[in-house]
């Protein structure tokens, strides 16, 4: 049924347009006529990456109010570009910029909304969604209201697809809000992580409060260098200044969903699995039996992490 | 200076959620309900603010009859009174609708600044704050961890994908906060007394001018048809490590086998 026009919104994650919205493409395409929506200040060449995966058109807001992220200029003009001709849907990629935009947008459209959908389809006109609720339930959602509806999908729900082709360009000029630009950004940060994306590894290692002081946080680095993989957090121990906020996974943190996640001295609250609850294969190091994080491990190990994280680290060098 | 927090009461997120097969909706049962620890978050800053700069705390809660229960608990924290509102035709309300209802709470109050939780920690969709910021007209500083008002701005730091950035803003905000805004105080058996006593202003969808066809299921544009469980289908396999470190093996042949070695 390739009949409804579908925006995907698009950040840019450094020159490239952001690899969830590449993925939800992918579920634009199915369910009709895939579009994207890309307000920035240096668009480089994300307009081809997006064609190449599938947009026919993209809609571009080149503008330096875009530099640091500010929710109201992107609402001001997106609201404009949907109220003169509304896609019938309109899905957002599960990053803390596009949850912004969507809220806002919702409230200043009065649309309905669907968050953390797993998966998309039209029955007809209504719009039905698979949505994930804690780390065991799931439920069908309907979702009836004037187009644009508001869909924000999580990560790895789809996968990115380059399809080949090239997008055409409609600029639009960026909308001042009427109440102006309320919001300043000061400064922006960006805090170095080492080694690799967490969003993007296949294998994620993670510490948790049970490796007793900041100093052994070493040693989930130390297998993760081995296994090739990222490092990950507890808030926790992001909360005592362990490691920075950045490798958090969890409901405040990172949602994550390697092939392997290996958490070590983590408890396993309901909070941490919000984040890593998808994860292929989980191994679980705690001495308490009782932790938990085992209930949703598939190799389990009860026993000190301290002891056993550098012995594995060993094992696996001389494996390979 | 007048802050407003937002204030959910949910079922015990450390508890298994149940599906009730009839209505496909979780069950709420009230005495296994409580404040959402993620507002507890908000209510500290309030608090704290309020501290520094003098003034009041306001909480709101859309929410069952039950939800008292939490709103005293916001109020043992020092929160100093609290608007509630409840009706059975709010039952089924989506994320517009609710922002719709705490929205028309914020126009009465005139807040300086209101308070919510990034996400709440039954339905994670951290829809409801941007939606209220939207339907107000109001700048919204979402995912802050430190906030410091000066005179009629606001300057916050909020977490971005892999950082920070530093914001600010003209009064009044709405502003959504993290678990590092400030750990929570726990309330003391004073302020459990006190609560008590505290006013709670209860209110009905007439008394804040919604019709009921526009509250509730009746009103929501999102509906949910199907709740259902899914099979973990997580065969955990315990091994004991007697602080030999023998586990390493079973480790080394499990990451072989799923091929991370
Ligand atoms: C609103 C809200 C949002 C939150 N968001 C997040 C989030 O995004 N991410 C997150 O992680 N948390 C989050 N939390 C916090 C969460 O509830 C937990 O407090 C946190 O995950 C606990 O971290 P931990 O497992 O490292 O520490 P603990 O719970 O203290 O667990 C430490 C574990 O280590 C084990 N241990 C001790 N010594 C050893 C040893 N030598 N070897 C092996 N194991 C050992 C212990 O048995 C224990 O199970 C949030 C909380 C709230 C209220
Ligand atoms: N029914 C409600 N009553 C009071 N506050 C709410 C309610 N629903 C949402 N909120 C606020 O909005 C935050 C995010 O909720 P949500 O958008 O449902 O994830 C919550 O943590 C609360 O601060």
């Amino acid at each position: 049924m390739a009949d409804k026009r579908v925006l995907v919104w698009t950040e840019v994650a450094g020159d490239a347009p952001h690899p969830l919205s590449l993925e939800l493409l992918t579920a634009a395409r199915e369910l009709g006529t895939a579009e994207a929506a890309l307000f920035c200040d240096s668009p480089s060449n994300c307009v081809d990456t997006l064609g190449q995966h599938g947009a026919s058109t993209v809609h571009l807001c080149n503008d330096g109010v875009f530099a640091g992220f500010v929710a109201e200029p992107h609402v001001a003009t997106l609201a404009k570009l949907v109220s003169e001709n509304p896609p019938d849907l309109i899905l957002f990629p599960s990053t803390f910029p596009a949850r912004d935009v969507m809220a806002r947008l919702a409230g200043t459209l009065q649309s309905g909304v669907i968050a953390n959908a797993t998966a998309v389809s039209f029955d007809g006109d209504s719009l039905i969604a698979t949505v994930g609720y804690g780390a065991d339930n799931e439920a069908s959602v309907t979702l009836d209201d004037q187009p644009p509806l508001l869909v924000q999908v999580r990560r790895k729900a789809y996968a990115a697809e380059e399809v080949g082709g090239s997008a055409e360009v409609n600029e639009i000029p960026a909308v001042t809000p009427d109440s102006g630009n309320r919001v300043q950004v000061v400064e922006t940060v960006q805090e170095e992580t080492e080694g690799m994306n967490l969003e993007d590894a296949s294998v994620i290692v993670s510490g948790g409060r049970g490796l007793g002081k900041p100093e052994n946080f070493k040693l989930v680095e130390d297998l993760a260098a081995q296994l090739n993989a990222a490092v990950g957090a507890s808030r926790a121990i992001v909360d005592a200044g362990w490691v920075p906020y950045s490798y958090q996974v969890g409901q405040t943190g990172k949602t994550v969903k390697p092939s392997v996640y290996v958490a070590a001295g983590i408890s396993g609250a309901i909070q941490h699995v919000a984040g890593m609850g998808n994860s292929q294969h989980v191994i679980a190091i705690n001495n308490d039996p009782e932790a938990p994080i085992f209930e949703m491990a598939d190799l389990g190990i009860v026993g000190d992490a301290l002891t056993i994280l550098p012995k594995l680290t060993e094992r696996v060098q001389s494996e390979k | 200076m007048k802050v407003l927090v937002c204030a959910k009461f949910i079922p015990d997120p450390n508890l298994p959620m149940t599906v009730d097969q009839g209505s496909k909706r979780l069950v709420r049962d009230p005495a296994q309900s409580i404040l959402d620890p993620g507002d507890e978050f908000g209510i500290e800053a309030a608090l704290k603010l309020v501290e520094t700069h003098g003034g009041e705390v306001v909480s709101v809660t859309m929410g069952p009859d039950s939800a008292d229960a939490g709103i005293r608990r916001a109020m043992a924290m020092g929160v100093e009174r609290s608007i509630h509102i409840t009706d059975p035709a709010l039952e089924g309300s989506d994320a517009l609708t609710t922002a719709n209802v705490l929205a028309n709470v914020v126009r009465e109050e005139q807040p300086d600044v209101i308070i919510c939780a990034t996400e709440s920690t039954d339905a994670y969709t951290g829809m409801v704050p941007g939606a209220m910021a939207g339907i107000l007209d109001m700048p919204q500083l979402t995912f802050v961890r430190s906030i410091d008002v000066n005179g009629s701005t606001v300057k916050a730091q909020r977490d971005i994908e892999n950082g920070y950035q530093t914001v600010t803003a003209a009064l009044p905000v709405l502003i959504t906060v993290t678990a590092s805004i400030a750990e929570p105080r726990y309330p003391s058996f004073k302020g459990m007394m006190q609560a008590k006593k505290k006013p709670i202003d209860t209110r009905d969808i007439a008394a804040i001018g919604l019709s009921a066809d526009a509250a509730g299921e009746a009103g929501a544009r999102e509906r949910v048809t199907d709740m259902r469980t899914v099979e973990i289908q997580k065969q955990t396999r315990l091994i004991e490590d007697d602080g030999s470190g023998d586990s390493v093996d079973e480790i080394v042949a499990y990451l072989k086998q799923v091929q991370a070695i």
